[in-house]
């Protein structure tokens, strides 16, 4: 009881004290991860939006494998970018090994699934009677779809923020990738994981009480933008909170 | 303005739409009315160029419609539709009205001007920088109707415009339908299978049945003259079968149903089979026992009422005239003022021109 009670007021003093190593881990988990959330955004929506408005064959079990593919354990992409990117791997050459960008390239293969699966689903919600309207309305077929995507809009939003937060609470990628270097590729969740198992509960509860805080800053920002809209209009636009 | 020859479609190998031929003239309000599901949407769908027909074509303007996308878009921009289920974007109901000029390149200020006059027409005015998403079932059919006009469509499909709303609201949009029409001589093709909504509005009417259109014609065509049983149902009248035309003379025959005799004017030569269509509104009621020297009705039938179903301000009264039922429409005035109830003697009189005769098939 008494080391966690420890840990708790060192932790406090940790971030009080704007402990710069404490700071320097924060930063560079968030540069990653919203590096990696933009990029994932910037490939899953035009696939999203090309399975949504195409039809073709094994339409359903692509989305079947896409949705598969949301609960991949961290560790088999980590592993698989590993070997990729590995002295000896294909495109070992780029010497991403234990750098930030191979970490964000870890994290974008991580988490575009959910972000394509979820656009997907935002995309599905508008629905066809939507389509036809536009299309009755002389809508060419891309000004229907960046209506649709507009449509889309709060269901996309809240897609590219649940896959922030895969990105930045995965411990797997970040350590087989980043290997935790300190000073260089440390981020938050491998740097509790080294601490705790160091016995410096102190440092990890510090880390964990901002890896909560920025969870908290992303839910307010959420719920600020989608305020706008009365609950009511919400769930009409088959948004659920 | 609109020629559709031998168009069907059909889905997953089901016929929903059966080799339907129609002509649409410039200017007019054609309707379409049959129970629900008997393909009113589908041939919409198909004349708006939404949809692929499986087989027949479609013209234009005088211009045949292919199956090529460009040549579709382009036709499609002429056209506007409102769909039954009043279908919004999550913005404003400016925005709204103004997505179809957004679409088209409408510089800016043309936008602004042309939106408001159609919120205007509609009375939308005081909404237009309201929620889309917040108007009533009404205003969003209001709405979707401003949305369609506002990019002065030539030719617009309604969809059963009115069949979500209340009667209040169903009637505004009606009496918008016909300002419209009167405005803009924009040609409409609507929807309806409310066949009263349909009396109103249209100058012709497409009956259409199991994918088929069965009759085409003006009111009177459709409502007093039905080609077969099924339409006469529709329409509100519950034919009399089993009829044999017995003699005729100058087309004035008479009609045994039974033992009952019925004179009626028909060109269905003797020994034909016949069904009998008489509109209940058409049907007086007299006492028995009453002065009957001086009609000139041809058709005197003597029955006692079995059944007297409320309608509003009328009642439908049926009565059995010697094993034939026939219903009349009476105001629930005369009703009271005549004393009618279950079980008294009355005559009906029937005009020999109000009947109606059908082969019957």
């Amino acid at each position: 009881m008494n080391a966690i009670l420890d840990g708790i007021s060192q932790a406090i003093n940790l971030i009080v004290t704007l402990n710069p190593e404490v700071f320097e881990i924060a930063a560079l988990s968030l540069f990653i991860s919203l590096s990696a959330t933009l990029l994932a955004a910037l490939i899953a929506l035009p696939i999203a939006g090309l399975i949504h408005f195409r039809e073709f064959h094994g339409k359903r079990a692509l989305i079947v494998v896409i949705q598969t593919l949301y609960s991949v354990p961290t560790v088999v992409v980590g592993l698989v970018v590993y070997l990729l990117i590995s002295r000896s791997g294909p495109f070992g050459f780029f010497g991403l090994l234990f750098t930030p960008e191979g970490m964000i390239l870890g994290q974008t293969v991580l988490i575009i699934p959910i972000m394509m699966g979820l656009f997907i689903s935002a995309l599905t919600g508008v629905g066809k009677d939507i389509r036809d309207m536009l299309t009755s309305l002389g809508a060419t077929e891309l000004q229907s779809i960046a209506t649709i995507v507009r449509e889309a809009r709060f269901a996309i939003l809240s897609a590219i923020v649940l896959g922030f937060g895969r990105a930045i609470s995965e411990v797997g990628v970040a350590m087989m990738i980043g290997g935790n270097i300190r000073g260089a590729t440390r981020v938050l969740t491998t740097a509790i994981t080294l601490e705790t198992g160091i016995g410096n509960f102190g440092f990890s509860i510090a880390l964990g009480i901002i890896l909560l805080s920025i969870a908290l800053i992303v839910v307010i920002v959420m719920n600020i933008i989608t305020s706008t809209l009365s609950k009511e209009q919400w769930q009409a636009m088959g948004g659920s909170v | 303005m609109i020629r559709a020859e031998a168009l069907s479609r059909s889905v997953g190998g089901r016929a929903i739409l059966d080799g339907v031929s129609l002509e649409i003239r410039k200017g007019e309000i054609f309707t379409l009315i049959g129970p629900s599901g008997s393909g009113k949407t589908t041939l919409l769908r198909l004349l708006d160029l939404l949809d692929m027909p499986t087989a027949g074509t479609i013209t234009i303007d005088n211009s045949r419609i292919d199956g090529h996308p460009e040549e579709r878009f382009r036709v499609r921009r002429k056209m506007a539709m409102v769909f039954q289920k009043p279908t919004v974007l999550n913005t404003t109901v400016e925005e709204n009205v103004a997505a179809g000029l957004k679409f088209r390149k409408v510089p800016r200020g043309e936008i602004g001007e042309q939106v408001r006059a159609a919120l205007d027409l509609v009375g939308l005015s005081h909404l237009a920088g309201r929620r889309a998403i917040s108007l009533s079932g009404g205003e969003m059919q209001r709405l979707a109707i401003a949305r369609a006009i506002v990019t002065k469509p030539d030719i617009l499909f309604l969809d059963e415009p009115t069949a979500n709303l209340d009667p209040a609201n169903a009637e505004m949009i009606e009496d918008l339908i016909l300002r419209i029409n009167r405005k803009f001589r924009t040609t409409m093709v609507l929807s309806t299978h409310d066949m009263i909504q349909g009396q109103r509005l249209a100058h012709r009417i497409g009956v259409v049945m199991d994918g088929r259109l069965v009759q085409t014609g003006d009111l009177n065509m459709i409502f007093y003259h039905p080609v077969n049983r099924a339409i006469a149902s529709f329409v509100g009248i519950e034919p009399i079968r089993g009829g044999i035309v017995e003699n005729s003379e100058d087309n004035l025959a008479t009609i045994a149903v039974g033992r009952v005799r019925f004179q009626a004017v028909t060109e269905e030569k003797p020994g034909s089979k016949v069904c009998l269509c008489i509109r209940p509104e058409d049907v007086t009621l007299n006492l028995a026992g009453g002065d009957m020297t001086q009609s000139s009705v041809r058709n005197c039938l003597q029955g006692t009422i079995t059944k007297m179903t409320p309608l509003g301000p009328f009642t439908r009264v049926t009565v059995d005239c010697g094993g034939v039922p026939q219903s009349a429409l009476l105001t629930r005035k005369s009703c009271e003022d005549l004393g009618l109830s279950t079980g008294t003697n009355v005559v009906a009189c029937i005009k020999a021109t109000s009947i109606h005769v059908i082969p019957d098939l």
